[in-house]
């Protein structure tokens, strides 16, 4: 049985355990209608032209996990901010661990989105802002609305903001030998408040996870977002991440996206922007070795006039692995005075690897000033023979030009400790002990 | 005389296609509609050997079971390709000799177009191969030529008189089963273009094509195979204006260029058919396979000029198989209306050191689309190739677009592509520093467009940079809003 008759069967059993009185199921109901009709995405179309999914369909993938697992902080802590305070919503194999976990309810809610799915004080919020940014039409986000039940559910009231980051973490125990996971999360930032969200999926073992994980992101007038997400998973585990953001008048997002590992990611990061004066960047750092492959499809919606967009992409690819970049930026009739930027920068330090980017652009409006900038290349050979005379070995001062060439992406990040996490993490990737204090 | 923008506007709209006449010459017309004894009889008429009748039939047999892409960043109603008759030539058809026994009334729409034969042999030092409604007509300066042994003659007396070389090459880079349009025309074919450029030769003058649609309902289907054997050189120029007509007019032309080592071949166009009144109605659909092979250290350049058309699909490319070739492309699209064009290139980079570079200046008006797709790709044994591509896009107005869609696909570690657009309006400031220096409006306009499509239009040959600019003003001059 492929996969989609697979999640089609499930989806009737997944039926029996959620309330189908409720309002959101008759959006579940209509969402698998699309998804039976439309099936997995195939090469054939121009978005997965360069991606495919047809080993994921071939494997038996369990899609409800049979037991609760419980781990220890000790065992996981590594994978957690542990150097800050954070709030935590934690998941393992797809179900909340409330041990592992820390939310609040105190001025904003940091909690889960079971509970705002069923319980009726949220439902004004729902009704307002759930499945309403993501696409209704693309396959796989509507495979996600279909099975969605659980995720972190983030509202953040007027002029709001929690005290410390919120980290959303995605375990998998390994104990299914291999696991479907559909994580929901929505994210309400009223006006003029802020939150920083740091979301981690990670696999602690060698058996194969897939990962089909949609975000809806809303983000009101002089509300601040700072979301990022850390893409360092084993290599079994498999990555669908569609995130959609809505942003209002004078709104600030930035999404920072590190790929450093998994098997096959695919990032979808859409944002619309629904108002003027909005910023919103997207900046990521992808640094792959084996097989890995990473696609990164970007869209930039510019629906009003007067707004930016920023579009950063940094990527280093070696061995066997492959890069896809996407990016797509529209600006419409009406969205004059438009600024949109678009840089992708990449080096290839392996025969074998392969970059396929496509930096995209579609203008209806005139007065607007758009670029985009696109290289593909290598070190500087006389950087690194200038450090090599400098006595520092050919790997570290490799490592050094790689490093400063990915550090434009990581100037942005606003969460100091998180910064130096991922520059281990650059070194670590890179091979070398970079030796000054990142 | 001060214009303000509204009265430009209104003149430019008003602005009827100049070179929009139709002549009246009776013709030898085929029958609407696209069968095997079309294809075949097509062949008989052109009393062609046995082999290209069959090469047609097979092109024909392979594009029944293709369907019309879709893909492309355009929209048009799609021809009905039973409703189009296949053939069509002026029917006093003789093999002249001298102009002086040509038609009159051809060598008077030859005239209008602006383009005196005799003051261009003269002048110009340019051959003409005259396409008029796809026979050849007129082949001029063709003793010169004979005498450095380069053959420049309609692809029809080439399949008769040079069929080995024809045998050889045609197909080759253009498959007949490429796409849709390449394989349509592979089958239907009516005439075009041949040139062969013998071991070292330099060719002594610019090789010149004027096309022309003239038949009400005949879509044509050029091909022109230019072949450089090795170590030679030659600048091939296409040019086209077309008759106002109602109905859609599809043109789906295969052009294969070959560049053996060491080889260059330059290929310039300037494309200026009707491209639709200023409804959107009309107008011609230009489909059309351009593709260039490049062998050991050849180099082929093509540069376009492109103001016609209601609908453009067009990318010419390059095949860089060779060590050490080397890839250009030069393009200035320009949109006004209700045009559409999806155009670009295509650059596949399989030998080492092969260097290629894209300029692909867009500008759009009215309510127009202008769209750049191009790949560029690099295999994985295509050591240290080298790319750059820049492609500016100019709006004019706020209902028209621009569109970007370039594809970089590198396999290579060696590999150097850069890539860079940007896409803006004429700057008010430029406008009021012309305005100031006492330059109205609508020549500040024509003096940064063409600022803007520089780069371009001095890659064209002396003879043709003048009409291109030309063009330019007739396209644009004042679509500003």
């Amino acid at each position: 049985m492929d996969l989609k008759d697979k999640l089609i069967s499930s989806f009737m059993a997944f039926e029996n355990n959620v309330d189908v009185e409720h309002p959101v199921h008759d959006v579940r109901a209509e969402a698998m209608k699309n998804f039976e009709k439309k099936g997995f995405p195939s090469k054939k179309e121009e978005a997965w032209k360069y991606t495919s999914l047809n080993s994921l369909q071939k494997t038996n993938f369990s899609i409800f996990p049979k037991e609760e697992n419980a781990l220890e902080y000790k065992e996981v802590k590594k994978y957690f901010l542990h150097e800050i305070d954070t709030y935590k919503i934690v998941f393992i194999d797809g179900i909340y661990s409330s041990y592992l976990s820390e939310t609040t309810h105190d001025g904003v809610d940091i909690c889960l989105m079971s509970s705002a799915l069923t319980k009726p004080m949220y439902k004004q919020v729902i009704d307002v802002y759930f499945n309403k940014v993501a696409s209704k039409d693309e396959s796989l986000t509507t495979l996600n609305t279909a099975f969605s039940r659980e995720g972190a559910y983030i509202y953040i009231p007027k002029n709001k903001m929690p005290k410390k980051p919120i980290e959303i973490l995605h375990l998998a125990t390994g104990n299914e030998a291999s696991l479907m996971l559909q994580p929901r999360n929505l994210v309400v930032v009223e006006e003029n408040a802020e939150v920083q969200i740091i979301e981690r999926h990670q696999s602690l073992t060698t058996n194969e996870v897939l990962t089909n994980s949609v975000t809806e992101i809303f983000a009101a007038e002089n509300g601040i977002v700072d979301y990022y997400k850390i893409q360092n998973d084993a290599s079994t585990a498999s990555l669908i991440d569609n995130t959609y953001i809505n942003q209002k008048d004078k709104s600030v997002v930035k999404v920072h996206t590190f790929s450093f590992g998994g098997k096959l990611i695919r990032n979808n990061l859409n944002f619309y922007q629904n108002g003027e004066y909005i910023d919103s960047t997207m900046k990521g750092v992808t640094i792959l070795g084996d097989k890995q492959h990473v696609d990164h499809h970007t869209l930039v919606h510019h629906i009003e006039p007067n707004c930016e967009s920023h579009q950063d992409y940094k990527g280093i690819y070696g061995d066997s692995a492959t890069g896809v970049f996407n990016g797509k930026i529209i600006v419409d009739k009406i969205a004059q005075k438009t600024n949109a930027f678009q840089q992708n920068n990449n080096i290839l330090v392996s025969d074998k690897a392969t970059i396929n980017t496509k930096p995209q652009l579609e203008i209806f409006a005139d007065d607007v000033k758009c670029s985009h900038g696109c290289t593909i290349g290598q070190l500087d050979e006389e950087a690194l023979f200038y450090l090599q005379t400098r006595g520092i070995p050919k790997k570290e001062a490799r490592a050094l030009l790689m490093y400063a060439f990915a550090n434009n992406v990581l100037s942005s990040v606003r969460i100091p400790e998180l910064k130096t996490r991922i520059n281990k993490l650059i070194a670590n990737k890179l091979g070398v002990n970079l030796g000054f204090n990142l | 005389m001060a214009y303000t923008e509204e009265e430009l506007k209104k003149e430019l709209e008003t602005k009827e296609y100049e070179y929009g006449f139709y002549t009246d010459i009776d013709s030898d017309t085929f029958p609407v509609g696209l069968n095997e004894e079309i294809v075949i009889a097509i062949s008989k008429k052109k009393e062609e050997p046995e082999w290209m009748t069959k090469w047609r039939l097979e092109a024909f047999k392979a594009w029944k079971e293709m369907k019309e892409p879709e893909w492309a960043n355009v929209r048009y109603k799609k021809p009905d390709f039973q409703s189009i008759s296949y053939y069509s030539a002026p029917n006093k058809k003789p093999k002249y000799d001298s102009l002086d026994e040509v038609d009159p009334e051809l060598l008077d729409t030859f005239k209008k177009l602006g383009i005196s034969i005799d003051e261009q042999k003269k002048l110009a030092g340019v051959a003409v191969d005259i396409v008029m409604d796809s026979v050849s007509v007129a082949t001029t300066f063709k003793k010169t030529l004979a005498e450095k042994g380069i053959i420049f003659c309609s692809i029809s007396e080439a399949i008769k008189e040079h069929p080995e070389l024809v045998k050889k090459y045609m197909g080759t880079v253009v498959p007949k089963k490429d796409n849709f349009y390449a394989a349509l025309n592979s089958a239907v074919f009516s005439d075009g273009s041949f040139c062969y450029i013998p071991k070292g030769v330099r060719c002594p003058m610019e090789l010149s094509t004027y096309f022309r649609i003239n038949q009400a309902g005949t879509g044509q289907f050029e091909r022109t195979l230019v072949v450089a054997d090795e170590g030679s050189y030659v600048s091939y120029l296409e040019g086209c204006t077309a008759p106002s007509r109602d109905e859609n007019q599809l043109h789906a032309a295969v052009v294969e260029l070959i560049a053996l080592d060491d080889a260059e071949i330059k290929y310039s166009t300037v494309q200026n058919w009707f491209p639709g009144n200023k409804e959107g109605k009309g107008g011609v659909y230009n489909f059309v396979t351009k593709r260039g092979l490049c062998e050991k250290n050849a180099k082929i350049s093509w540069t376009q000029v492109e103001t016609g058309s209601a609908v453009t699909w067009k990318y010419p490319s390059c095949i860089l198989k060779g060590d050490n070739s080397i890839g250009e492309f030069y393009s200035i699209a320009v949109t006004n209306n209700y045009q559409q064009a999806d155009t670009g290139t295509k650059m596949i980079h399989l030998g080492k050191n092969t260097k290629s570079t894209i300029i692909s200046k867009g500008i759009s008006a009215g309510k127009s689309q202008n769209s750049y797709r191009g790949l560029v790709q690099v295999n994985s044994r295509a050591e240290n190739a080298r790319n750059f591509s820049q492609c500016d896009s100019l709006l004019m107005g706020n209902e028209c677009g621009a569109h970007t869609f370039p594809y970089i696909e590198a396999k290579n570690k060696s590999a150097q592509i850069e890539h860079e657009a940007t896409t803006s309006k004429i700057g008010e400031d430029q406008i009021f520093y012309c305005n100031q220096r006492g330059i109205d409006t609508e020549k500040a306009i024509a003096l940064i467009v063409n600022g803007f499509s520089k780069e371009v239009l001095n890659k064209l040959p002396m003879e043709f940079a003048v009409e291109a600019q030309k063009l330019l003003e007739i396209s644009l001059e004042g679509s500003v809003g």
